[in-house]
């Protein structure tokens, strides 16, 4: 599922290169629908190290706001949501510390 | 643990839950919980908590299924008549979710064999509908250390909480410190039980369970819940440990568990006679 940042990009966006910043790790769910975009995304940062930032592309036009939304409301820090092209969404969102529980 | 495909469609609807995630997820994967009893209470409880994801259910039971148990001990079906409840509860809960691996204990729960069963779990469902059996679970659990939620139910009440004397709480005998004398409580055979209340009081143990496993909300260790059909009333009263108590008190006379069956002879119900709700 998860795929180097350069792959995806090459693949899925050709020349089009999104005005993106560094990301430790890219989240492909294109396809997928709500809710398993936002809790694929939460799967994958939970796997990650504090402090490190997760790429994730969309193309179901709701999960452009529900899982930005979603992921804030588990504490994450949503970076950037951007419109790549017709169809897909970008969207950055930085992992938290690890909690206690 | 990596979760399927299959695993994040079943559990998506919790794993989207706040505070839940992948990590509340692997924590019921990774839990270990043991029913006392897979009859009114056990039947939802257990058929809730294989559908969450617990991870390894302990069925205790040795009777087999009757008729008249369907009214309300909705782990088995009319074709189960005549089977063991725990081979018949296994086979429910296995076509329920396939991931939980179900554990049967057919043979009598005593005192010689329950600390060594309990043991392998992380915590207890008391559903038994006997004095003797709350007891020694209750006991058991004292001397183990494990958490044990507690629920009975008789006619249309229903009473419900949740013991850590391991954790500063009371335990089931800082508030019942000996079985009733035999005759002074009616049996279900006698008083009758309403399915329904089976299914509330169960589905409150579940819940509680839940809670336990993934740390989260408030526990009812201290308080005791009082459940009543007719009115559709839930009442809670405040319990603290008691220094007296013969288990867990400041000069316990209880050592060890001892023999049950002699201390409570022909007791075939459960719900005790309770302190007053507030």
């Amino acid at each position: 599922m998860s795929q180097p940042a350069a792959e995806i990009r090459r693949r899925e966006f050709g020349n089009c290169e999104p005005k993106t910043r560094f990301a430790d790790r890219e989240l492909n769910l294109k396809g997928k629908i709500c809710p398993y975009t936002f809790i694929e995304s939460m799967l994958a940062l939970e796997e990650m190290e504090p402090d490190q930032i997760l790429r994730v592309i969309v193309d179901y036009p709701p999960a452009a706001c529900d899982v930005p939304r979603s992921l804030k409301g588990e504490g994450y820090e949503v970076l950037e949501v951007t419109s790549l092209n017709e169809t897909d969404w970008e969207i950055l969102v930085r992992n938290k510390e690890v909690e206690d529980t | 643990m990596k979760f399927s495909e299959e695993q994040i469609h079943r559990y998506s609807r919790q794993m989207i839950l706040p505070g839940f995630g992948g990590k509340g997820q692997k924590k019921l994967a990774a839990a270990r919980v043991f029913l006392m009893g897979v009859g009114g209470l056990g039947s939802p409880a257990a058929l809730y908590l294989a559908a969450a994801g617990v991870g390894t259910i302990g069925l205790a039971d040795s009777d087999r299924v009757e008729l008249h148990n369907l009214q309300r001990q909705i782990l088995h079906r009319t074709a189960d008549v005549g089977c063991l409840k725990v081979a018949s509860g296994k086979r429910t809960l296995e076509s329920l979710n396939p991931e939980v691996k179900v554990n049967t204990y057919p043979e009598r729960i005593t005192s010689t064999n329950i600390r060594q069963i309990i043991r392998d779990y992380d915590l207890i469902l008391d559903g038994s509908d006997n004095f003797p059996t709350r007891f020694l679970v209750n006991d058991s659990c004292f001397f183990e250390k494990k958490t044990l939620v507690s629920g009975a139910i008789l006619r249309f009440d229903g009473q419900l909480s949740t013991f850590k004397p391991h954790a500063g709480g009371p335990c089931y005998r800082c508030l019942f410190p000996e079985p009733p004398p035999p005759g002074t409580v009616p049996s279900c055979q006698e008083a009758g039980i309403l399915g329904a209340v089976a299914g509330i009081i169960g589905l409150i143990q579940a819940n509680e369970a839940l809670k336990e496993i993934l740390g989260v909300g408030k526990s009812m260790a201290g308080r005791f819940l009082f459940f009543n059909a007719l009115h559709l009333d839930f009442q809670e009263v405040k319990i603290s440990k008691n220094p007296s108590c013969p288990l867990c008190g400041e000069n316990p006379t209880i050592r060890d568990l001892g023999d049950y069956s002699l201390s409570c002879p022909k007791q075939s119900c459960s719900l005790t006679q309770p302190p007053s709700p507030a």
